[in-house]
């Protein structure tokens, strides 16, 4: 029999139950929708991590000191990174563009009657290259306010925000642990939040902050970029090797130190929101599949009312896998036009989803043809069986079938 | 020369489950029928009647004994070859019409063709429409015809593929006996050009107006003449 022709006849059959036909396909709307919905939530997280990831600058690693541990139990870190050391990275590890040493710790802040607590961040001049800073107004300091030890800050939008500083106030002074700072700059906002927010900083030389706000002798970090296309394991590893040299470490002990670099933040970062996202399109899914056992359902029921017409259709001459296709096509359709129906709702509720201030969407090609490729097989799946029971049954028994 | 054989049946045998019993619905039926013959079948019910004729239009197959059509022993052939058989060489009336609902008169007649492959279903199915004189009614549905047109929508496709013979199942049944008569008419008109028909009936009126009469009894053939 021609494929058209039976595709036409299931259109006619399933026409002429319009309300149950749509009821059934109901179910994989809806499942189809909350699959293509979910993976568009879970990309769409997923894509939102990368970019503040990258937005911190994409070939840069940063060393920190190692956790100082007594049997097992986390006494705080160790103050082992110096100047020198970040001064030796630079000059003997290959395929270093940049260092700059990170010296920081929290203090407040004053601006005339207003004042914040905020995270002081000592750095040098490449820093602002190496994490991407961008000032919206005014300027980063340069190399000659390091090398002078110059009471300059550049200031992050939200605490400038909580001082009630604009760019109006650039120039003017501010009060860091009772010291005057002269604000040179504001950077432009980056978006984010949590206890490592990058709007709330406030951002000076790193002589300045060692010798004057902190008085230390020691790094909280060093930040590094390597140049662009560089092998960042092999950077990892030579740093490695340079600091347990000059660290003294014996062979065999461990590091006490750590190289963070962007590669593996971006990995477990993309890891965790794949989990994410497998287990939103996992319980959507089952969504679907509840869907396509009301298609069984429905097949099945079709299937007995028509038992007759069956009967009749093996008389003149249908063979078994013409009635399996028959059904079969059917159920192909009601699940292929539900799988179509829900593609537009599943972008529908995405969209929605996305408008609101918590969460951010994205919907792609791929997971739409996921989405639509799960109900056709879905359908194929649940509509086999009922087909199978059409193609099986005896013609005789069904002529006479009341 | 003799007239050409169309099909035989040598000692078939065919017992159905009944419960906890068996029935012998068939109990050695050999039967042969050639060209240009109009046939009745005629017993009470129980008698067999009906599983000959399912046996004889391939829908059921025999436990034991040979049928002949074609030149193919049908009782030992696959379900998906006595589906082509049904097809290519018969053509089935029923007592209750058994037209597909929500399908025009047409489309119910290009159904078989469909089943067989054919193109120009359309043309086909026209003529036959043709030939039962229902040549303005081709796209009514089964609802909108008259128990008689309804019959004769039925005899079209039957007659659709040109099959070897026409087995008729109670066909005046549902119909008023001044419809009923024009329908044995019509098989008589059909005879006449040559088809081969086999009615199975149980209305003695009928059975006088076939050539050839095969009472049935407990599975056996009583008689025939």
């Amino acid at each position: 029999m021609l494929f058209l022709t039976i595709i036409r006849t299931s259109l006619k059959s399933l026409l002429a139950n319009k309300l149950r036909s749509f009821l059934a396909i109901l179910g994989i709307i809806i499942g189809v929708g909350a699959v293509i919905a979910m993976l568009s939530l879970g990309a769409g997280a997923r894509k939102d991590i990368l970019d503040r990831i990258s937005s911190l600058g994409t070939n840069m690693m940063s060393i920190r000191p190692g956790q100082r541990g007594m049997r097992g139990v986390m006494t705080g870190s160790f103050q082992n990174l110096t100047l020198d050391d970040a001064l030796e990275i630079l000059q003997k590890v290959p395929s270093v563009k940049c260092v700059s040493p990170v010296a920081s710790g929290n203090a407040q802040l004053k601006y005339y009657r207003k004042n914040t607590r905020s995270r002081i961040t000592g750095v040098a001049v490449t820093y602002q290259s190496t994490l991407n800073l961008e000032v919206e107004h005014g300027r980063f300091f340069n190399e000659s306010e390091v090398d002078r030890i110059t009471r300059v800050a550049v200031m992050g939008p939200e605490t400038a925000q909580n001082l009630g500083i604009t760019q109006n106030q650039i120039g003017e002074h501010i009060k860091i642990k009772g010291i005057n700072f002269k604000l040179i700059g504001l950077l432009k906002a980056k978006g984010g939040g949590g206890p490592f927010n990058p709007d709330e900083v406030t951002i000076v030389p790193y002589t300045t902050a060692m010798k004057i706000l902190l008085g230390v002798d020691f790094l909280d970090s060093i930040s590094v970029q390597a140049v662009q296309g560089a092998d960042q394991s092999k950077v990892q590893e030579d740093i490695t090797q340079l600091l347990r040299k000059r660290h003294r470490i014996a062979e065999g002990a461990e590091d006490d130190f750590h190289v963070f670099n962007q590669a593996e933040l971006i990995q477990t970062a993309s890891e965790f929101s794949k989990t994410f996202t497998f287990l939103l399109g996992g319980i959507a899914a089952i969504s679907l599949l509840v869907g396509g056992i009301g298609i069984m359902n429905i097949m099945l029921v079709t299937v007995t009312e028509r038992t007759r017409e069956i009967g009749i259709r093996k008389a003149i001459g249908a063979k078994d896998s013409d009635i399996l296709k028959q059904f079969l096509i059917e159920s192909l359709i009601m699940s292929g036009v539900g799988g179509l129906i829900g593609i537009a709702a599943g972008i529908t509720a995405s969209k929605l989803i996305g408008m609101g201030p918590q969460f951010k969407t994205l919907v792609e090609p791929a997971s739409i043809l996921l989405a639509f490729s799960f109900s056709v097989g879905v359908g194929v799946f649940f509509g086999y069986y009922p087909a199978l029971r059409a193609a099986r049954l005896d013609p005789i028994e069904c002529l006479h079938y009341e | 020369m003799a007239a050409m054989m169309l099909l035989r049946t040598n000692n078939i045998k065919k017992i159905y489950r009944m419960g906890s019993g068996f029935i012998r619905a068939l109990d050695g039926v050999s039967l042969e029928v050639e060209k240009g013959e109009m046939i009745a079948i005629t017993g009470a019910s129980g008698s067999g009647k009906s599983t000959l004729m399912n046996i004889l239009g391939c829908l059921d197959k025999p436990d034991s004994g040979e049928y002949f059509l074609a030149g193919d022993n049908v009782a030992v052939l696959h379900k998906d070859k006595l589906a082509e058989i049904r097809n290519r060489y018969i053509g089935f009336v029923f007592q209750s019409f058994n037209l597909l609902p929500r399908m025009t008169a047409i489309e119910n007649v290009e159904l078989p063709l469909q089943y067989a492959g054919r193109g120009d279903s359309g043309r086909i199915a026209m003529r036959a429409l043709d030939t039962v004189g229902l040549s303005d009614r081709i796209h009514h549905e089964p609802t909108q015809l008259s128990g008689g047109e309804r019959q004769r929508v039925a005899i079209a496709r039957a007659l659709v593929n040109d099959p070897t013979i026409l087995l008729a199942d109670e066909p005046t049944g549902n119909l008023d006996s001044k419809t009923g008569d024009e329908i044995i008419g019509l098989f008589e008109e059909l005879n006449i050009l040559g088809r081969t028909i086999i009615i199975v009936t149980h209305e003695q009126e009928i059975a006088r107006r076939c050539k050839r009469v095969i009472r049935m009894k407990d599975g056996q053939i009583l008689m025939s003449d």
